[in-house]
């Protein structure tokens, strides 16, 4: 992949010139000549409703069939990784709320945890759950949107609005306990920033059989319709080996059939060990088996929820921390199974008040590195199909 | 006859004209305005359109009118400057020229015409070719694509719409839109003649067949490939702005009540209900036919906004090998009835 402005070798215009050698006279090149229709380069993008955003798709394409495709990024570059290394670790997380912003709350968590591990200090238990709480609403609000948003790309209208609507009793809690409803920036090092409000748990149990609604209401008008299914199945197989290849992570490396999810196989984090839940795989690994998986964690994540509003013990949310933070030096890896996959912060610290270098792996920038063979051949509603199904959000990319 | 007033043909031309002229976009306003705003807004739970003006967001209709009329005329540099601006024109001139035949009384026909099915079908063709115009003067990749994969569509569905008429055809004898309605208000089914014949009770298949086929000549959902806004941005419409896009869109639900009629007309009996016959027929019938067109363009929309979208050659394949085979099956069908009964 590249990622200039300029298109990667293999992308330049078609070749016109013929061997003569090949020929057995002049007539007949006129006559190749004359009947080669010619590719026709198409640019989707960077200003597309396909890609989420600014991701931009150099497309080539014989007829309607994609001859190859490069995706080129980075025109939303924000320079995160380089402007943490000059604010101080309680100023990053504000930072890292936009890196992946329909579910912010979950980014935060595995770098304040990973400032925690440096520190050597952990988060009080009912913190613990209501970080858990607040991850998977940002999950299942995440999820939300891709069933609305799938049916959308696809050409049905109606998801895409019952997506929204239903996303926003999700979002409503998440406002009401932190206070923002994209960008919380509610977790501290040490713990939250506040308790839940009154009456909080109560709303969040109504809210979750709001999404198990949903969630029937999706199976049935989305993943039920025989259209549907019909440009889905079989359209972007991604094979498991090649996946796990090109570092394709979460839901999209589920849906290839690879029971993996660092919730459950990964370092113990938050209450998930505790927790009851299955790991939904699909043997397929086309954009209808990441549908599929989808739909079927939205509805996991909702029943961990309500494990964790059973379960949740009271006590402070907030362990003893000084004033000025000062982490001392030490590097460490912290990664967590986010909505779009696997993500994972690499902390460098010299013993400041601020990192001394980050690196963010996010998901959706790996998850699409698989694009320019995933669209090899495939029809250019398929491209649409694939883009959709893979789900990446451009912040996630660019950083 | 009483309503038969004493006029000169000027005057019934220059009469038929308006009325074919205020018909079309005062059916494009009034399915926009019940399925595209209201209908739409309350299967998707939109707030939008339900908020202007107060009662149920009538206001809407007249603010989009208005944004279109203040919007720029935007032409691209590259675009064949008198193609592009003729192609709304022609998209919007074959639904006129639709509705010339449509029956809507007893007497009330602009032009009776004996091919009168035919004549309509052959003119809603033409829309294509100002689609194709537009695809191809705008200059642009996406409505080029588009605009290709209309004509396909084309050349595969009017085969099915003309099939799905035959087997009407058949029953009634004649190609005549008005004698066609005749023979269903007079018709009996099996020796019964209290409610006529409409044909969709016995050409039910015929019906949906003609449904289908017609969603596609309309470029609606699960059909609309080329308009198909994820992928190719509107397609064809891409570069058009202002009261060219309002040309398009008059076009498309222009023609999706042209087509509504002509299927109340062929399969619901069009302006005919039992019992009322003469003078009373002429007052009654256009709100008879409105009544029936709507509820064949609520079936259009209801479809139109549940269903994702076929991918081009999805839709080839359903075209030659399921649509095709069973309309020529359903004509087999009703040409053995016809002669055996």
């Amino acid at each position: 992949m590249s990622t200039t402005g300029t298109p990667a070798a293999g992308s330049t215009s078609p070749d016109f010139t013929i061997d003569p050698g090949s020929m057995r006279h002049l007539a007949q090149a006129q006559v190749n000549v004359e009947l080669d229709t010619g590719d026709m380069i198409l640019n989707l993008g960077p200003q597309h409703p396909a890609t989420h955003g600014t991701l931009r798709l150099v497309v080539r394409l014989d007829g309607e069939r994609v001859i190859s495709a490069d995706p080129i990024i980075g025109y939303m570059h924000r320079g995160y990784e380089k402007i943490t290394e000059f604010r101080t670790y309680p100023q990053v997380t504000t930072l890292i709320n936009r890196i992946d912003w329909l579910s912010s709350f979950a980014n935060e968590v595995p770098f304040v945890s990973a400032a925690e591990k440096l520190m050597d200090i952990e988060a009080p238990p009912r913190a613990q759950y209501i970080r858990t709480i607040l991850t998977e609403l940002s999950r299942i609000a995440t999820f939300l949107l891709f069933l609305g948003e799938m049916g959308l790309q696809v050409g049905a209208l109606t998801p895409a609005f019952y997506g929204f609507r239903d996303r926003e009793h999700i979002l409503n809690l998440i406002e009401s306990a932190t206070g923002g409803r994209f960008h919380p920036n509610f977790n501290r090092i040490g713990g939250l920033k506040d308790d839940l409000p009154w009456g909080w748990l109560a709303e969040a149990r109504s809210a979750m059989q709001v999404v198990f609604d949903a969630c029937d209401t999706f199976e049935n008008l989305v993943l039920g319709n025989e259209i549907f299914a019909a440009r889905c199945k079989g359209i972007g197989i991604i094979p498991a080996k090649l996946g796990v290849a090109y570092g394709v992570s979460g839901s999209n490396l589920r849906a290839s059939g690879v029971d993996w999810d660092l919730r459950r196989d990964g370092d113990p984090y938050l209450v998930y060990p505790e927790l009851d839940f299955k790991v939904w795989t699909h043997p397929d690994g086309d954009s209808f088996s990441r549908y599929f998986v989808r739909l079927q964690e939205t509805r996991e994540s909702a029943r961990m929820v309500l494990q964790c509003l059973d379960a949740i013990p009271a006590g402070p949310v907030m362990t003893k921390v000084p004033l000025i933070i000062k982490v001392p030096a030490g590097e460490v890896w912290v990664e967590n199974e986010n909505p779009l996959g696997q993500m994972g912060y690499y902390v460098v610290s010299k013993g400041g008040t601020g990192p001394f270098r980050v690196k963010i792996r996010s998901a959706s920038f790996s998850n699409i590195s698989i694009l320019p063979w995933l669209l090899q051949g495939v029809y250019v509603p398929d491209v649409v199909t694939i883009l959709a199904g893979l789900y990446f959000i451009l912040g996630d990319i660019d950083r | 006859m009483m309503l038969a007033l004493e006029i000169g043909w000027g005057t019934t031309l220059a009469i038929k004209t308006l009325v074919v002229l205020t018909i079309i976009p005062l059916g494009a306003l009034i399915l926009g305005y019940t399925f595209l705003l209201k209908m739409m807004s309350h299967m998707q739970s939109r707030l939008g359109p339900m908020d202007p003006g107060g009662f149920h967001g009538w206001f809407q209709l007249v603010g989009d009118g208005l944004k279109f009329l203040q919007k720029e005329d935007i032409m691209p540099a590259q675009a064949d400057r008198k193609v592009f601006a003729m192609a709304p024109a022609v998209v919007v001139l074959s639904t006129f020229l639709i509705f010339a035949v449509i029956p809507m009384g007893p007497d009330l026909v602009v032009e009776n015409l004996d091919v009168g099915i035919f004549y309509a079908l052959a003119v809603s063709s033409l829309s294509v070719v100002g689609v194709l115009m537009a695809g191809w003067s705008s200059a642009n990749k996406f409505a080029l694509l588009s605009a290709l994969r209309s004509a396909a569509q084309l050349i595969a569905y009017e085969l099915p719409l003309l099939l799905a008429t035959v087997g009407v055809i058949i029953q009634a004898g004649t190609l005549n839109l008005q004698e066609i309605v005749l023979a269903q208000q007079n018709g009996a089914i099996f020796g019964w003649s209290g409610i006529g014949d409409p044909f969709i009770l016995t050409q039910f298949v015929g019906f949906t067949l003609f449904l289908v086929a017609a969603q596609a000549e309309l470029s609606q959902t699960p059909f609309d490939m080329p308009v198909a806004e994820s992928e190719l941005v509107s397609g064809y419409m891409v570069e058009y702005t202002g009261f060219r896009f309002l040309f398009f869109f008059i076009g498309e639900f222009g023609t999706a009540f042209a087509f509504a009629a002509i299927a109340a007309t062929l399969f619901l009996g069009g302006w005919s209900i039992p019992g009322v016959t003469g003078d009373m027929a002429n007052i009654l019938g256009p709100f008879v036919l409105f009544a029936k067109l709507m509820a064949v363009a609520f079936l259009m929309f209801w479809v139109r906004f549940t269903y994702p979208r076929l991918r081009e050659d999805q839709l080839q394949s359903l075209a030659w090998k399921v649509l095709i085979p069973i309309g020529l099956i359903n004509i087999l069908i009703t040409g053995i009835l016809k002669v055996a009964i």
